[in-house]
C-alpha cells in the first residue's frame, strides 16, 4: 500500500513538471485493491479500469516497467503503447486496463467462459467502480454470468464521484450491491479503508465464486482522494466531505493499526518509507532512461 | 457438388470448423434454435443461445477469444451492430495494438445485410464501410453460398476479429458447394467474368447483378471484367490496380450509402496508383444517402440495378 502510495504521489509531481501524463490515482482505494487481490491465485484472471495503480502493483507488476509503460517507453508492459489507461500484463493475469468505462464489465463473462472450457480452476476478479454500475453493460454482464454460472468477482470500488458527478445525482441507491439481487447473485457491501475487512471478506467471497463456480458482487466503499485525475483541483467537491475522505485514509488506518498491535514502530515506518523511495527511485530512473518505441513500432500488432 | 442456401452453407462451414477444432463455439440470440444441428452434434457447452443482449454477446466473444478459444457469434441484423460497437472496435480491434501484442481475438460475428422490402431501416443497413474504417478488425461479405462457406472456414481459422456480413436476399438462394474441404482466403479478390473494355468492382449480392449487366454488354460487343471484392478489409489492391491497368476504365458498384463508403476508398487508390491508365472517370453507383425504405417500390430502388451499370460503362466506353 506505501509502494501505490508512493509511487502515485511521485507521478502526480512527475505530472506537475511536465514529465509525465496525468493519471487517475487510486489514492483513499489502495485497502481495496490490495484485500482482493492478496486472495487471488496464480491462475486468477483480472479485469480493471482507468484507476488500476492499485490493482496492477498489488498483483506484482513490476514498479519500473510500468513507469515505462506510464511514460510511453518501449520497455513498459505494452511496448509503450499503452501507458497509463490502457495498461494490460499478461503473465500477470490482468487481461484489460479500461478506459471506457465498463468495457471490463463487457469482458470478464467472456474471459471466465474462457476459462472454465479450458478446464483453468481461475476465476475472475472484474474491478470496475460506481460509473461503471450506470453503464447499461453492468446489467447484461452480471445477466449473462448469473445465467451461465460464470465464476466472476465483480468486484466494485464505490468511491462516491463518477468523473465531476457524485454518485448521489447519478443512481437511487447508495449500493450497487443491491443490483445483484435482481440477479439471484449474492453481495455484500463493505468498507473498503480496511485493509483486514477487505481481506475477510474477499477471502470468503472468492472461495464462494471458485468453489460454485458462480458470480459474487463485493462492493467496496472508499473515498476518491485524489479526485478525477491528479490534477484536479476538486472545486466541486465540498471541503467537509474532502476532509471526511482524508480522515478515512486507508495508510492512515493500517499504520495506526499496526502500530496499536506494536508491531511497527514509528522508525520501522520510517525504515519502510525510505525503502520505498527508493524503489520509486529506481523505477523512475528505469523509465526515464528507457527508450521510445521506433517509428516503425507505429504500424506493428495491428493485426495477428 | 451438392446444393445449399447460403444459410446451410453457412451452418455446414461452423459444422465443420466445429469438428475440426474444439477451441470454437457457436452463441447468440436463438442459435440453439437457428442452429439445431450444431447444439445436437456439439451440445449445449459450445452451442450456447443468450438473452438479447448484443453488446453483452460481442463482449463474451471478444473476452473468450482473448482467452484462445474461437468464438462465432450470431448478431442477426446489421442494425443491431450499433449495440455490439463498444467491444468489438475498442477491445477487438484496439487491445491487440494497445497492448503491444500481448493479445489476439479470433472471433467471428456473422450478421446479416442488405435491402428488403418492408424490413425497413431497423433490419437493413449496409455497415461494411463503418468496421472497415475502424482498426484492427476485417470485414467480409460473401456472393454466394460456395463463396460464404469457403469464406467463412477461413474467417473462423483466422486469429484476428472478422465481422461476416451476408445478405438477406441471398440466404435463401440455393448454390452448387463443392465437395470436401472448401477454403477461400481472406484478403483475395476473384476476377469473376474476364474482360478487356472495362471493369466493374463489386461485392455480395450486386456481383450477380454486375454479371448480368455484363452478359448483355457482352452481346452489345463491349467486354467487361467483373471483380468480387469478396473481402472488404483486407482489401485486394492488387488485383483492383491490375484490372484497371489492363481496362483503363472502372465502375464501383455497392448498395451502401455512397458518402465515405467502400466505393470512394477504391476510387481513391485507383487514382492515386493507376492513374496513368484511366481512360475516363472513376463512376461509382451506390445506395442513396438515406435510411433503407421499407416500402417495396422504393426499397427496389435502393441498390443500383443492372441496366445503370449497362449505362455507366457505355458512358465510358464512349
Amino acid at each position: 500500500m506505501l509502494l501505490i502510495r508512493t509511487l502515485e504521489d511521485r507521478l502526480g509531481a512527475l505530472c506537475r513538471e511536465g514529465k509525465a501524463p496525468m493519471i487517475a490515482a487510486s489514492t483513499g482505494q489502495e485497502a481495496a485493491a490490495l484485500g482482493v487481490i492478496d486472495t487471488l491465485g496464480p491462475d486468477d484472471l483480472l479485469l480493471t479500469n482507468h484507476r488500476s495503480m492499485s490493482h496492477l502493483l498489488s498483483r506484482g507488476a513490476d514498479p519500473g516497467r510500468v513507469l515505462a509503460e506510464i511514460l510511453g517507453k518501449r520497455t513498459g508492459y505494452c511496448q509503450g503503447k499503452a501507458s497509463h489507461l490502457h495498461l494490460s500484463i499478461r503473465e500477470l493475469g490482468i487481461m484489460l486496463t479500461s478506459t471506457v468505462v465498463g468495457a471490463e464489465l463487457s469482458l470478464a463473462p467472456g474471459i471466465a467462459l474462457g476459462a472454465s472450457m479450458q478446464d483453468s480452476s481461475g476465476i475472475v476478479a472484474c474491478f470496475f467502480g460506481d460509473g461503471g454500475a450506470c453503464e447499461g453493460v453492468f446489467h447484461e454482464s452480471l445477466n449473462l454470468a448469473a445465467l451461465w454460472e460464470l465464476p466472476i468477482l465483480y468486484a466494485c470500488e464505490n468511491n462516491n464521484w463518477q468523473a465531476f458527478v457524485s454518485v448521489k445525482e447519478a443512481l437511487p441507491t447508495a449500493r450497487i450491491a443491491d443490483f445483484a439481487a435482481s440477479y439471484g447473485i449474492k453481495s455484500q457491501s463493505i468498507d473498503g479503508t480496511d485493509l483486514e475487512a477487505v481481506r475477510e471478506a474477499a477471502q470468503a467471497a472468492q472461495a464462494y465464486v471458485r468453489k460454485e463456480r458462480r458470480p459474487f458482487l463485493l462492493e467496496t466503499h472508499c473515498p476518491r482522494l485524489r479526485g478525477h485525475a491528479v490534477l484536479d483541483p476538486m472545486h466541486y467537491v465540498d471541503a467537509e466531505e474532502q476532509a471526511a475522505g482524508w480522515a478515512r485514509d486507508p495508510l492512515v488506518a493500517l499504520s495506526q493499526r499496526l502500530a496499536q498491535a506494536g508491531v511497527l514502530s514509528d522508525e520501522a515506518r520510517a525504515q519502510m518509507q525510505r525503502e520505498v523511495d527508493l524503489e520509486v527511485e529506481r523505477a523512475v530512473a528505469f523509465a526515464m532512461e528507457s527508450p521510445y518505441p521506433g517509428p516503425e513500432e507505429l504500424l506493428t500488432d495491428v493485426f495477428a | 457438388m451438392k446444393t445449399l442456401t447460403m444459410l446451410q452453407a453457412i451452418e455446414e462451414a461452423i459444422f465443420e470448423e466445429m469438428a475440426r477444432d474444439p477451441r470454437v463455439l457457436t452463441f447468440g440470440e436463438g442459435a440453439t434454435v437457428k442452429w439445431s444441428q450444431l447444439r445436437q452434434a456439439y451440445g449445449p457447452k459450445r452451442v450456447r443461445t443468450t438473452p438479447l443482449s448484443e453488446g453483452i454477446i460481442a463482449g463474451t466473444a471478444v473476452g473468450a477469444s482473448a482467452m484462445g478459444l474461437r468464438p462465432v457469434v450470431d448478431l442477426l441484423y446489421a442494425p443491431f451492430l450499433t449495440y455490439a460497437m463498444e467491444p468489438l472496435i475498442n477491445s477487438a480491434g484496439k487491445q491487440r495494438y494497445m497492448s503491444g501484442g500481448q493479445f489476439s481475438f479470433p472471433l467471428v460475428v456473422l450478421v446479416s445485410t442488405g435491402v428488403v422490402p418492408f424490413y425497413g431501416a431497423h433490419h437493413c443497413h449496409n455497415l461494411e464501410a463503418w468496421f472497415a474504417h475502424a482498426s484492427g478488425i476485417k470485414v467480409v461479405m460473401p456472393s454466394s453460398a460456395a463463396e460464404a462457406k469457403g469464406l467463412l472456414k477461413s474467417a473462423i481459422r483466422d486469429d484476428n476479429p472478422v465481422i461476416f456480413f451476408h445478405d438477406i436476399p441471398l440466404e435463401h438462394v440455393p448454390g452448387q458447394i463443392p465437395e470436401g474441404e472448401h477454403l477461400i482466403p481472406i484478403g483475395k479478390a476473384a476476377v469473376v467474368r474476364e474482360g478487356q473494355s472495362a471493369t466493374v468492382i463489386t461485392y455480395g449480392r450486386l456481383v450477380q447483378t454486375a454479371l448480368e449487366a455484363a452478359a448483355t454488354l457482352a452481346e452489345q460487343g463491349v467486354s467487361v471484367e467483373v471483380i468480387d471484392l469478396r473481402t472488404i478489409k483486407p482489401l485486394d489492391e492488387e488485383a483492383v490496380l491490375a484490372s484497371v491497368r489492363k481496362t483503363g476504365r472502372l465502375v464501383v458498384v455497392h448498395e451502401a450509402s455512397g458518402t465515405c463508403g467502400v466505393g470512394a476508398e477504391l476510387a481513391a487508390i485507383v487514382a492515386g496508383k493507376a492513374f496513368s491508365a484511366l481512360k475516363g472517370p472513376i463512376l461509382r453507383l451506390t445506395g442513396p444517402d438515406t435510411p433503407v425504405p421499407a416500402s417495396p417500390p422504393l426499397a427496389n430502388m435502393f441498390a443500383p440495378q443492372a441496366p445503370q451499370i449497362i449505362q455507366a460503362v457505355q458512358q465510358l466506353v464512349g
